[in-house]
């Protein structure tokens, strides 16, 4: 009998193809973006090169890649925990804006305040933004039943807005010849840079550490065990007497909390300031970041490197190729696409059309 | 049709060597049936034993991977359900196919495919519904009607399309006893006008007083052809599980009502959260320390809501309402009734009672929380934790790799155990436990209900909600009815008899009735 290729399932998830579907993924998505390449008519093997090796072995090439890492590992750790929690945050956009305004305003109001007392504030600023934006959608969702993807992005338009509003309106710098820009932060509230002479900062020695303290969390705690239990089997965790209310607000005020904080040391590091470009999208990537790492939270720190490492390629295939900086955008959405495709493996397997198979598998 | 052998032709179905491989599981090994014209034919076996399988491949919706099919003579490869339907085969699920909110006749019209057969459908579900002693009403709406009447719906079902074979998975599992014996008649007559009959069941008697021949399968494979008329129903039972079955049989005891109860229920009413639930009103019962109370009822008249306010899943309103150890609960949640004493094991073991995903010890984890101490500072204690696991497995027997198996690789009557296990090690005064042995092998209910009474006997109070009568007439001291979300008066099991309860099981689709009205 002649049959096309099928998928059959398994009878347990495979270990194996959790792990190496992720990797596959990459693979797949570097072929797919070398075929785009050709089509735009340029040489897909320099071209691959120059998006994704190019920016590693040039100098501050690392360091760059750990500056743009930093937010994404932040965020993506946070939804981790989140979506384990079949809490579908989607608005750390949004978190991580009003966190940058809430950090970015206190910097600017009380700017002479001595370091050792600004910087935690502003920090603090920074975590409380992020949570309350996402508290919002919590309480939505927890008293109003408001479906929360809707409500974390719609909050994510309002943030952007707020934002553009403030460099143009009330926080516009006088002196800064009419540009959409506050005043640049001082050095208290400025975050420290830790390697001389690159741009490696503070933010990216917590990213990491906050991954390492949610894995934590997640694993070894009763409140981790619980959001895990509500995200697998939402029955099994009120049979248990797990709040569910409880942990929608711990899981999107983790998530929101992390996001304003990588909003904060963004504004307070690389930029300096608020401006209407604070992020180029670091949040709904992030999405990518938790998903690409297995909704684990180390798994983040693997997966924001790599995503890191598209907005490098990106600025260089600009620069060197003359390509549009869209194709960052079209790596990310590839990516996420062939990921979901792959993950079919982990629960099914490929049959193909063998003549013997059929034989095989009734032996 | 052409005109065959006339000995071929009495076989009206007949399998030759069917097998069907599931990943890590061999469902069906070179199974042989035949079912001869007008036969009711008995197939018999325990939970996992493959029957479900092989009619499901009989019907056209699992694929065999060898062996062939012979159906009236011709070697048939079935399709899909439409197929079998076309062939004359017709099926009667366990688990009934009805849109809740649809009439009657509207539910029967979706499963018709061809427009012509469906003129007059009104006027044939009458008929044919009268005809068999089946009364249906087509313009009631489905959610309205008692299981019985559901089942009624999936038969006339069948009976529409004249088939020459009717497949029956489990038929009697939501019926009164009353109900069963109507269902026996039509069966009897349905077999006397020429239909064959594939009667699935691991119910010995009606097997017996049913049908006229039996084939029973255990692990997959067929281990005898009988007639079942011809034997004793522990002979048949040793047969489907390969094992001489000891009489089980606890003393009863009087229940001591001078002592004060464990558990104590009063004027409980509560509104169900599913909308084609039943709300339980003034739901009263106590239950003294040594006593296993039994809840007989047929699905879907309370059990779960009951089960759901007892363990403090649903709010009970005032505190008063449910009292342990003379603790008023009511408004206490799930946590807070375990830490008094309080222990609980619903119904659905996967998704409720445990995580599936999750390994067997986090899921000793997620209730022994309350009373055993298996965290600190907020942190799991993960040496303990395995080490509870472990012995939970140890001491209930539980077939598994370990306590780090995933709950869901385990079958339904081992997780069963682990579950009953991890909350009788909790050490309660009171256990609730719904539907113990429902889905679970022979085996493992009978350690189940030796563990639940020997809780009794050390004094706990146990509560065992179940359909099976059979169950609650052996293990239980006292029994109560639950219908339509009332609770009847407990009496002493001793005194009671499954004709009476039957009666009052049965009770609910004339209350029903009267609150529609």
């Amino acid at each position: 009998m002649r049959e096309g290729i099928r998928l059959v399932p398994r009878g347990n998830p495979s270990r194996l193809w959790t792990y190496a579907s992720p990797v596959l993924a990459v693979v797949l998505t570097i072929v797919v973006s070398g075929v785009m390449f050709l089509a735009m008519g340029k040489p897909p093997a320099t071209a691959v090169y120059t998006f994704l090796v190019a920016p590693l072995v040039q100098t501050g090439g690392l360091s760059a890649l750990a500056v743009k890492a930093a937010p994404l590992i932040m965020m993506g750790a946070g939804l981790a925990l989140c979506y384990r929690a079949s809490v579908w945050n989607i608005g750390c956009e949004g978190q991580f804006t009003v966190g940058a305004i809430f950090a970015g305003g206190l910097a600017l109001g009380l700017p002479d305040l001595p370091a050792p007392i600004l910087y935690p504030a502003v920090m603090v600023a920074g975590v409380v933004g992020g949570a309350a934006t996402a508290a919002l959608t919590a309480w939505l969702r927890t008293s109003l039943n408001v479906n929360e993807i809707l409500s974390s992005l719609m909050a994510t338009y309002v943030a952007q807005y707020l934002l553009i509003w403030l460099v143009t309106g009330p926080w516009k710098d006088p002196r800064g010849f009419g540009f959409p820009q506050t005043a640049m932060f001082s050095d208290g509230a400025t975050t420290p840079t830790l390697i001389p002479g690159t741009g490696v900062h503070l933010g990216c020695l917590v990213a990491p550490l906050a991954a390492i303290a949610v894995w934590a969390l997640m694993s070894r705690s009763t409140l981790g065990f619980q959001l895990r239990v509500v995200g697998e089997a939402p029955r099994a965790a009120r049979f248990a007497g797990f709040s569910e209310r409880r942990l929608i607000w711990v899981a999107m005020l983790v998530s929101g909390g992390l996001a304003g904080l990588a909003g904060m040391f963004e504004v307070t590091g690389p930029i300096g300031q608020l401006t209407t470009e604070i992020s180029p999208g670091y949040g709904f990537t992030a999405v990518i970041v938790a998903f690409l790492g297995r909704l684990h939270p180390i798994g983040a720190i693997f997966a924001g490197l790599l995503l890191a490492l598209s907005y490098l390629g990106g600025d260089a295939a600009q620069i060197d190729l003359g390509l549009p900086n869209a194709v960052t955008g079209i790596f990310q959405g590839v990516l996420l696409f062939l990921l979901l495709a792959c993950d079919i493996l982990i629960n099914f397997r490929v049959r193909l059309p063998a003549r013997r198979s059929e034989t095989a598998e009734a032996a | 049709m052409l005109d065959r052998m006339a000995a071929d032709h009495d076989l009206t179905l007949s399998l030759r060597g069917v097998t069907k491989q599931y990943p890590g599981c061999l469902a069906n090994d070179r199974v042989d049936l035949t079912v001869g014209g007008a036969e009711i034919h008995a197939l018999l076996g325990e939970n996992g034993a493959g029957k479900s399988t092989l009619v499901k491949i009989i019907y056209g919706v699992v694929r065999p991977d060898a062996g062939d099919i012979v159906w009236r003579g011709e070697k048939v490869t079935v399709e899909n359900p439409a197929h079998a339907r076309r062939l004359g085969i017709g099926m009667v699920f366990q688990h009934f196919s009805l849109f809740e909110s649809l009439t009657v006749a509207e539910n029967i019209a979706l499963a018709i495919n061809d427009r012509a057969e469906r003129v007059n459908l009104r006027e044939r579900i009458v008929e044919t519904s009268r005809e068999y002693g089946l009364p249906l009403n087509p313009d009631r709406t489905v959610h309205d009607l008692s299981v019985g009447e559901r089942q009624r719906i999936e038969i006339v079902r069948c009976l529409l399309q004249k088939p020459k074979l009717l497949i029956m998975d489990e038929p009697t599992s939501v019926l009164t006893p009353q109900e069963a014996e109507t269902l026996f008649t039509t069966l009897r007559r349905l077999a006397k006008e020429g239909c064959s009959i594939l009667y699935i069941s691991h119910k010995l008697e009606e097997i017996r007083a049913l049908c006229e021949a039996a084939t029973i399968m255990r692990l997959g494979r067929v281990v005898a052809h009988c007639d079942p008329r011809q034997k004793s129903a522990k002979e048949l039972a040793e047969l489907m599980i390969a094992a001489e079955l000891e009489p089980q049989q606890r003393s009863r005891r009087v229940v001591d009502d001078a002592a004060p109860p464990r558990l104590a229920v009063d004027r409980l009413t509560v509104a169900s959260p599913n909308p084609f639930g039943a709300d339980l009103k003034e739901v009263a019962f106590t239950v003294a320390p040594g006593e296993i109370l039994g809840i007989a009822g047929i699905a879907g008249n309370g059990q779960n809501e009951l089960m759901d306010a007892l363990s403090g899943e649903i709010p009970a309103g005032k505190p008063e309402t449910i009292r342990l150890d003379g603790v008023a609960v009511g408004h206490m949640g799930p946590r807070e009734r375990r830490a008094i004493g309080g222990c609980f094991v619903p119904e659905e073991r996967n998704g409720h009672g445990a995580v599936g995903p999750m390994t067997l010890s986090d899921n000793a984890f997620l209730t022994a929380v309350a009373r055993k101490p298996l965290s600190s500072f907020g942190f799991v204690r993960r040496a303990r934790v395995l080490e509870f696991a472990r012995e939970v497995i140890k001491g209930f027997d539980v077939r598994t790799t370990g306590p780090r198996a995933q709950a869901r690789s385990l079958s339904g009557g081992n997780l069963q155990k682990f579950l009953v296990g991890r909350e009788i090690m909790q050490a309660p005064s009171t256990l609730v436990i719904n539907q113990p042995t429902w889905g679970v092998d022979a085996g493992a209910a009978a350690a189940i209900h030796r563990a639940l009474a020997e809780m009794a006997v050390n004094g706990a109070a146990v509560v065992i909600i179940s359909q099976d009568l059979d169950e609650i007439f052996l293990v239980c001291d006292r029994i109560a009815v639950i219908a339509g979300g009332r609770l009847s008066p407990p009496i002493p099991v001793a005194e009671a008899t499954i004709e009476q309860i039957g009666l009052v099981m049965g009770g609910s689709e004339h209350a029903g009735e009267a609150a529609h009205a």
